[in-house]
């Protein structure tokens, strides 16, 4: 029988927190042993999530060096474990911290690792979507174990079972390495692009970075709406990268999801592509985008938003 | 100080990528330096200009990978390295990490530079990977980077803003878009290229084993995935927003 882990995040309102809940749902349902790998300040308490999506047992580091250091510390206890207790394959969040930590594991057992995972087949395998999302790579894993995979969020939907796992702490060990010194959080409005019901989104076609507001502006009429952006936009410094969907960004899953000016780079497209309905404004007729639209519009995204949002207060009465 | 930059040349991102034996079609149409390691290149030569030193490209790929390496020799980079080997088709994340860090080893450093990730494989796990079989720190995201005296200090991209990270050398350092302005190479720049040496290396020249240099991965299959039903798309005569904001109502968000 396999054992499994899943290595997860304790901040509640991260990526790699969410993501795990949703991998351990995807893991009960291979069979085999479930267990999980929690690091960080706030582990312990964040094992009884862990542990009601199904781990039976949760491996939890509160020490903040874990959280401080760039991989090295997590990597080293987690190698530790790895070799007492054995596992076949390590399920990761795909976020910046649990990258940094699978890929140095990688160097120290040799095993295998796979990014971008879209979904598990067993303890020897796992897919993942290329050319932005248009076709499924199904792979095998060889070599020893445990195999080390990075699954993107929002692969699976997360479902509690209820369960209740055993605790056993973890000390961190000595590491050197980089070390975070000062943190900086950007102060965050409106709702969260990753819980927002209703995303409108810009790219390049919307020609200069003040355009936005046109954006603002619809989404300020539409219940639970936020704005998000291209990787081409926030490269070029038009917004922040914390609007940023795609590969590199947020992945994001709304019921309606407006693309405005964006052609539909895989980059941009594996970020958005699970939204329940799409809308596409954009000039170019041939661009990529309009083959996942539900409903395309062919037009100047400057004339046909800001009419929109005259139609959307309309209809709102 | 000696400064490393990973590249990698990628088939053009601004053509429909395509399969070949499930494996991402490298030759026959335009290849490009990866854009995303034009920041690395950048960012190197501009800590070389500041503090002295120079600045080598290492790749691994296909004979055609040069084109990538003189392109960085064009921008400004002095020397370059490629490891072209045929066993090494098919090579995945911990593989070609195993290479580049014999590689990187055998020139020695002080730094090494790569991009977050590739444009066409996207795994951003190999400079991580690289970090530890070289035994040293991983300063991973940086969007902005400097160094005084022997540390390295970089602003790391996080989820919610970013955090100061702080990082003895030598170490390994991802950039990501946006850390610089990548400068075009100038036509002087293009020509010196041509003349600048490029060491041209085997697995065997690594002392690598074959067992590490074997893929841990192998394709089972690759299949369409399921179509999204294929929607309705209209050329905008006026109509375009009334239709845009009938559909959001009858999703009932509005």
């Amino acid at each position: 029988m396999a054992k499994i882990w899943v290595y997860g995040d304790p901040a509640q309102d991260s990526t790699g927190f969410k993501t795990a809940l949703e991998i351990l749902t995807k893991a009960r349902s291979l069979g085999g042993e479930v267990e999980a790998v929690v690091f960080g300040p706030g582990a312990t308490e964040a094992a009884k999530a862990f542990g009601e999506h199904g781990a039976t047992k949760v491996f939890a580091g509160d020490d903040a060096a874990f959280h401080d250091t760039i991989g090295t510390v997590a990597a080293t206890a987690l190698h530790q474990l790895v070799q007492e207790h054995q596992p076949n394959i390590i399920l990761f969040p795909m976020s910046y911290d649990a990258r940094d930590v699978a890929s140095r594991l990688s160097a120290k057992t040799g095993s295998t690792l796979m990014s971008n995972a879209t979904d598990v087949t067993g303890a020897e395998g796992a897919k993942t979507a290329i050319f932005g999302g248009a076709q499924i790579v199904d792979v095998k894993f060889d070599g020893p174990d445990p195999k080390l995979v990075l699954i993107r969020p929002k692969s699976f939907d997360a479902e509690a079972s209820g369960g209740s796992a055993e605790v056993v702490n973890v000390t961190a060990p000595a590491a050197e390495g980089a070390k975070v010194v000062e943190r900086h959080e950007q102060a965050a409005t409106g709702p969260k692009l990753e819980d927002a019901s209703v995303i409108v989104s810009g790219g390049r076609g919307l020609q200069d970075p003040s355009n936005f507001k046109l954006l603002e502006d619809l989404a300020a009429l539409i219940p639970g709406a936020a704005v998000g952006a291209t990787r081409a936009v926030v490269d070029a410094g038009w917004v922040p990268y914390a609007m940023q969907i795609g590969q590199t960004g947020k992945t994001v899953k709304p019921k309606v999801y407006i693309a405005v000016g964006i052609s539909g780079a895989t980059q941009h497209i594996v970020g958005m592509k699970s939204s329940d309905r799409i809308i596409a404004i954009n000039k170019d007729a041939e661009a990529p985008i309009f083959q996942l639209a539900d409903l395309g519009i062919v037009g100047d995204a400057l004339k046909v938003v800001p009419k929109l949002t005259e139609e959307v207060k309309a209809r709102k009465g | 100080m000696n400064v490393l930059v990973l590249v990698k040349q990628i088939p053009d991102p601004n053509n429909p990528y395509q399969l070949a034996n499930n494996r991402l079609k490298r030759d026959g149409g335009q290849n490009v330096l990866d854009p995303g390691d034009e920041f690395g290149v950048e960012a190197a030569l501009q800590l070389t200009e500041a503090n002295g030193g120079e600045v080598t490209v290492i790749s691994m790929g296909p004979e055609s990978a040069m084109e990538a390496i003189r392109r960085a020799l064009s921008m400004g980079a002095h020397k370059g390295v490629l490891i072209s080997d045929e066993s090494l088709q098919g090579a995945d994340a911990l593989v070609t990490a195993r290479v580049l860090a014999a590689a990187i080893k055998k020139t020695g450093f002080d730094l090494v530079i790569a991009g977050v990730e590739s444009t066409d494989g996207s795994t951003g796990t190999v400079p991580g990977t690289i970090a530890e079989l070289l035994g040293v720190p991983l300063a991973s995201f940086a969007k902005h980077l400097e160094i005084k005296d022997t540390t390295l200090h970089i602003q790391r991209q996080t989820e919610k803003g970013y955090d100061d990270v702080e990082s003895p050398l030598p170490a390994v350092l991802t950039v990501t878009a946006g850390v610089n302005e990548p400068r075009y190479p100038t036509f002087k720049g293009i020509m010196q290229a041509k003349s600048k040496p490029v060491e041209q290396l085997k697995v065997g020249d690594l002392g690598l084993s074959a067992d590490e240099a074997k893929p841990t991965q192998t394709v089972n299959e690759v299949t369409p995935a399921p179509a999204r039903g294929a929607g309705e798309k209209f050329e905008d005569d006026g109509t375009g927003a009334a239709k845009v904001a009938d559909f959001l109502k009858e999703a009932k968000v509005i």
